[in-house]
């Protein structure tokens, strides 16, 4: 059976302390990040990039984004809501007769039953899109102006078990990227 | 998604975005019109929009210390200008949504040059409709009645079995996914905007609409996830909105407003009268901020295909529902139908016809359909034909089953006010949008360019 794994809920870390190395071409950020994730001991790398690379999340060994459950669950909880609600205004707390219409209309309750589902489902996606993403954060500081442009950044933590500076640089200018600084903390 | 280059140059298929651009060119090109001074143009646009705005903010004001009386609105038409202009401005939203859901299901890469100012523009007209529903309540400061809150009168209990408040739900549902939708895909951009200021005082604005977003691919994992979510969502969704819509008047009991079409008839309408307003706008906006790049002639003639194609679908509703009304035998019905095509407003009735029916139809032309002046004037005759639409259906009211309650709808000089206005109020926050955001969805275009490996 297939079920939400814990994996499928990763999260953004803060850069705040390791090494970062710029690439030009979507292919390199490809191959840099398939090479750091055989490396194995980089755990907890990032790619930055200002687009989403097609094959990127296999080549980092990003499993499939969990959100849909979170989907599904709040989509149930809005429309288990919308129906109730409707029911007990109706046909429990204050029953009115409106043109001789059934108390539990059930039919005619579908509309607002549905609206409250999706709109359950989807604001509960987005705040879990900002939850996993740690947004809103203002001031957040950014690695390279040019990563939100053109620019692929890949992003090793010093929190990585296979960390030392000067190994770790020079495995991402082994990778082919024109630019590789440190970010101390 | 992934045919190689040469596999696309084999088939004759056409780039989607023109002139070979790297990277770069394609963050300075979008992102030109928030980084420069506004042209004189845009100044002249804002100015005039801005003025017909707060024109409307007084006659609002007005109304609402004077009451709707002074309205062309009477017994028996009690519906006017206000549901007419709601129910075009929804329809006229519902295309950003077509845009960005259902041609993301669909993978239709050609949508990324038009559906961030397509989304805007849903956004834009939803504000628009439901500032109009706001207004028509009478007394605007109660409109917060329509939600069931618990309250000290009972509680008193709105009537779930009523379609307005479906349409209460549904306007704020549609409204609420669809600003989700547009601004999910909008942070990247922003934090591309705020990446590349210099200016202090900017970064900083731009720093928080951006939420921090650094474009980590863990984050866009989850946000690629999400935007399909929304899609799915949005797809039924947008079908829902006009289909309560049109409950509005398909669960009353009046001839010519009771009929099963109208659910199907309203949604592609109000599919055909976005599109026309989508093409009206990335016409002047493309021209005006330089994107012929990225809005090429395929997104505008792949647009007025849909075009031509929705507004099939509007005539063949329009000739069942005539049909129909003979078919049935019901005289009350028959009525209702020869009195729309010759009756006292026959002239909306034809203008209605001509604009929706026949001035899509040279669009068979590819010559026609690839025109930049014939489709601005054919867009701009489909959203006239839309509104007569809507107003030839809330006209069914002026006369019903007695004879001698039968009374003309003359609308005053505050009707043409709230329909201007409600145009006034569209462009200013239209015009504000060119200037503040990227017009075109900046990181989804880089992501459907080819690229020097051949895949994307």
């Amino acid at each position: 059976m297939y079920l939400p794994r814990k994996e499928q809920f990763h999260f953004f870390e803060e850069t705040s302390s390791g090494v970062f190395g710029l690439f030009d071409e979507p292919e390199q950020i490809l191959e840099a990040a398939r090479q750091t994730r055989d490396k194995k001991n980089y755990t907890g790398f990032d790619c930055l990039t200002p687009f989403p690379v097609h094959g990127l999340d296999e080549a980092m060994g990003l499993p499939r984004s969990g959100i849909p459950w979170i989907t599904f669950a709040m989509g149930l909880v809005g429309s288990s809501f919308g129906f109730g609600y409707q029911y007990l205004t109706h046909a429990v707390d204050w029953p009115l007769n409106f043109s001789g219409k059934a108390y539990n209309a059930w039919p005619a309750f579908i509309p607002v039953t549905f609206e409250m589902t999706i709109f359950m489902a989807g604001v509960s996606s987005a705040l879990a899109l900002f939850f996993f993403s740690r947004v809103p954060v203002v001031g957040r500081k950014i690695l390279h102006r040019d990563i939100t442009s053109h620019k692929f950044a890949l992003w090793i933590p010093s929190s990585a078990p296979g960390y030392k500076e000067a190994d770790t640089v020079n495995f991402i200018k082994s990778l082919g990227a024109t630019d590789v600084t440190v970010v101390k903390g | 998604m992934s045919m190689t280059v040469a596999i696309k140059e084999k088939l004759g298929i056409v780039p989607l975005v023109e002139g070979n651009k790297s990277y770069k060119q394609v963050t300075e090109d979008i992102l030109k019109p928030t980084e420069s001074f506004p042209t004189k143009v845009w100044w002249t646009a804002f100015a005039l929009a801005l003025t017909v705005t707060l024109v409307d903010i007084g006659i609002i004001g007005y109304l609402m210390y004077e009451g709707l009386y002074i309205l062309g609105i009477n017994n028996p038409v009690g519906w006017g200008f206000f549901i007419v202009n709601f129910v075009f401005w929804i329809g006229i939203g519902h295309a950003g949504t077509l845009i960005s859901a259902v041609l993301h299901l669909f993978r239709q890469e050609w949508r990324t040059g038009i559906n961030r100012a397509a989304e805007a523009m849903t956004i834009f007209a939803v504000m628009v409709a439901a500032s109009e529903l706001i207004v028509h309540v009478g007394r605007p400061w109660l409109g917060f009645w329509l939600f069931p809150y618990p309250n000290e009168r009972g509680p008193l209990w709105v009537n779930f079995r009523s379609p307005l408040i479906w349409d209460t739900f549904a306007v704020s549902t549609y409204f609420s996914i669809s600003l989700i939708f547009w601004y999910i895909g909008l942070i990247p951009d922003i934090a591309t905007v705020r990446d590349r200021t210099t200016n202090k005082f900017k970064y900083a604005i731009y720093d928080a609409m951006s939420f921090g977003w650094v474009g980590s691919n863990k984050a866009w994992s989850h946000l690629e996830m999400v935007s399909m979510i929304l899609a799915a969502l949005s797809t039924p969704l947008v079908l829902s909105v006009h289909t309560i819509v049109s409950f509005d008047f398909a669960a009353s009991l009046l001839p010519g407003w009771h009929t099963t079409i109208l659910p199907p008839y309203f949604v592609a309408g109000a599919i055909f009268s976005g599109f026309a307003m989508v093409v009206t706008l990335m016409v002047i906006a493309r021209e005006m901020f330089n994107l012929k790049e990225y809005v090429t002639m395929k997104h505008l003639e792949n647009m007025n295909k849909v075009i031509m194609v929705t507004g099939l679908m509007v005539g063949y509703a329009y000739s069942t529902e005539f049909f129909i009304a003979w078919y049935s035998g019901n005289e009350y019905e028959g009525f209702t139908f020869v009195n729309r095509a010759f009756g006292p407003y026959w002239w909306a009735y034809w203008i209605m016809i001509s604009c929706n029916v026949l001035s899509p139809q040279v669009f068979w032309f590819q010559k026609l359909r690839t025109s930049i002046p014939v489709m601005f004037i054919v867009s701009i005759f489909v959203n006239i034909g839309m509104w007569f639409e809507r107003f030839v259906i809330v006209m069914t009211l002026h006369r019903d089953f007695i004879p001698g309650s039968w009374a003309l709808y003359v609308p005053t000089i505050f009707d043409y006010a709230m329909l201007i206005g409600s145009f006034g109020i569209f462009f200013t926050l239209f015009l504000l949008f060119c200037r503040i955001l990227p017009v075109i969805a900046a990181a989804e275009v880089k992501s459907i360019m080819p690229t020097k490996g051949g895949h994307h």
